[in-house]
């Protein structure tokens, strides 16, 4: 019992590794984008992790052409956040809107325990919030999270 | 010259007792620095509750046979036990319940719901915990009551002086606070509450659920008309908590839980209700939770609760002294001399997750959160905080390694 997180949490080197502190200490795409294609503001309430992505799309209205967040919160909901902007940057909106969270969950590359797991994903259900509203598509947003 | 001598006791000697600290974590003992959500449990308790099972379990007050009798004594006897734990008058005013929460629910809707309309004022404190908050909220709002809340002032210390202002013109008739709080470790001055609520003709609630595990408590005293708190902070089991109210209230109350044991006779016409406290309790008992409660009310008597709150005041000295070595991290709440063993903190820069996270990475376990007050916190213009707090198996090593962790994390993250 003592161990049963062993294999999930195991120590510095694992959930603070060099990628996560990197992406944390120099966030990738930051900033905010006027006017935006599309936008939303995320939100965990249980632990008050915030980000807001703005997207540029290409002049095809689908391609996403840039995005930009910003955002306070854990290291794991920025840096996530951070690694999830240059995953989706140059990709379709209906492609980003069908994005696997785990595609996210294996950049990011640590294994996560239910509650840090709300972390790493504000990031993508707040940009398939925005997505979906600028597109008129449904969305699978986690309904623990907020979004405005 | 007499010498009056602090009472004591050795943490290093208890912490033998609790079966938890034989494990590691990460590879490191565990330093439990979070029994402010709930408290470690001694073999004592653990045993007392497996005897009962082997021994005395059958359903209680109904059976006519001596293994029911022996079951029904068992109870009865914690129930003797939890009264004098707080100094109640009498036994048929403790009323078992599941935890601190569903207490104040019992007294917000079986009171509430009956006592409160329009123009009347229900008033909480910044600093409550979500039990003793919400449920009053929403019997104010089913009522037509206004709900409002005491402020604090910048030390984490309620507006005693704002009282009048507050409730203004209406009619005050609950007033609702913890006597130590669950966030910053205030104590609050509830006797002062309880006198100006009656001033008023408003009644006492108290939610002690912070308090009992850790000093005196002296209902006759605090001068409240209501008193909550949980077993499970005060080394016995969870699934278990305490009501205590003045009997003349109790008995004008309606009920809250309908159905089994809670009825005196049962016809398809009507109903009627038992005495107390079987009106309040209806269904099967937590019955072993029960016998638990009552050992480890007697574990604590025994150490001495002079002693346990002495221990946890030099321990928070301690820490409150070791933190300010760090100019990276902010302290809420009162002084040492008027708070409990709890200390919340934020560390410039690191989110408490993070915090949080390192700190467990390092074998010790801390909350980090809300900590079921977000009223509090949005007035502290947080989103959370990390919170340490202290019990009697807490030793100062474990505030060394709890600092020597926040260090760590704000070198790495900050």
């Amino acid at each position: 019992m003592a161990d049963r997180y062993a294999g999930l949490v195991s120590g510095f080197d694992d959930l603070y590794r060099e990628n996560i502190l990197d992406h944390y200490k120099n966030p990738r795409n930051h900033g905010r984008i006027e006017p935006a294609g599309a936008s939303a503001e995320g939100m965990n309430p249980l632990c008050g992790d915030e980000v807001t992505i703005t997207v540029a799309f290409d002049e095809d209205g689908e391609t996403i052409g840039d995005v930009r967040f910003e955002g306070r919160g854990c290291a794991i909901s920025q840096a996530s956040t951070s690694m999830l902007t240059e995953l989706v940057k140059g990709r379709r909106a209906a492609e980003v809107l069908a994005f696997d969270k785990d595609e996210l969950l294996d950049e990011v590359g640590i294994p996560l325990t239910p509650v840090r797991l709300k972390c790493a994903i504000l990031g993508l259900h707040t940009l398939k919030v925005a997505l979906g509203r600028a597109t008129g598509a449904e969305t699978d947003a986690d309904e623990d999270i907020d979004v405005r | 010259m007499a010498v009056t001598a602090k009472p004591t006791l050795d943490a290093d000697k208890l912490r033998a007792d609790f079966p938890i600290f034989d494990q590691s974590f990460h590879g490191k003992p565990l330093a439990f620095l979070d029994s402010a959500a709930s408290s470690q449990k001694p073999r004592q308790m653990l045993e007392a509750m497996t005897r009962f099972y082997e021994t005395s379990y059958a359903n209680v007050h109904r059976g006519v046979y001596q293994l029911a009798e022996r079951a029904t004594e068992a109870l009865e006897a914690a129930r003797e036990k939890s009264c004098r734990l707080i100094n109640a008058p009498e036994a048929r005013e403790v009323i078992f319940t599941r935890n601190a929460t569903e207490s104040l629910n019992l007294v917000a809707y079986a009171w509430g719901l009956t006592n409160l309309g329009p123009g009347d004022v229900v008033l909480v404190t910044e600093l409550e915990h979500h039990s003793n908050f919400v449920p009053w909220q929403y019997i104010a709002g089913r009522t037509g009551a206004s709900f409002r809340m005491l402020p604090l002032d910048a030390g984490g210390e309620l507006r005693l002086d704002e009282l009048e202002a507050v409730v203004g013109r209406g009619t005050a008739k609950v007033v609702a606070t913890n006597l130590v709080s669950n966030s910053l470790g205030t104590v609050n001055d509830v006797a002062r509450l309880a006198a100006w609520a009656h001033e008023r003709g408003a009644i006492m609630v108290c939610d002690a659920a912070q308090a009992v595990p850790h000093k005196r408590v002296d209902v006759l005293a605090l001068g409240c008309d209501f008193l909550a708190f949980s077993g499970h902070k005060l080394c016995g089991p969870s699934g278990i908590g305490v009501l205590w109210g003045r009997a003349e209230l109790l008995e004008a109350m309606e009920p809250f839980l309908l159905g089994g044991h809670m009825i005196k006779k049962v016809r398809l016409e009507e109903t009627t209700w038992g005495d107390l406290p079987h009106k309040f309790e209806a269904g099967t008992a937590p019955m072993a939770e029960a016998v638990g409660l009552g050992a480890a009310i007697d574990y604590l008597g025994e150490i001495g609760f002079e002693a346990i709150e002495q221990h946890e005041h030099e321990l928070v000295e301690y820490a409150l002294g070791r933190f300010s070595e760090l100019p990276s991290v902010t302290l809420y709440g009162p002084p040492a001399d008027r708070r409990a063993g709890i200390v919340s903190f934020n560390v410039d820069g690191v989110h408490p997750h993070d915090v949080a996270q390192i700190l467990d990475l390092e074998g010790v376990a801390i909350r980090a959160g809300h900590h079921c007050c977000q009223p509090l916190m949005t007035k502290l213009g947080v989103a959370a905080t990390n919170r340490a707090s202290f019990y009697l198996y807490t030793v100062p090593e474990e505030i060394d390694r709890l600092v020597e962790g926040v260090r760590k994390a704000k070198k790495l993250l900050g």
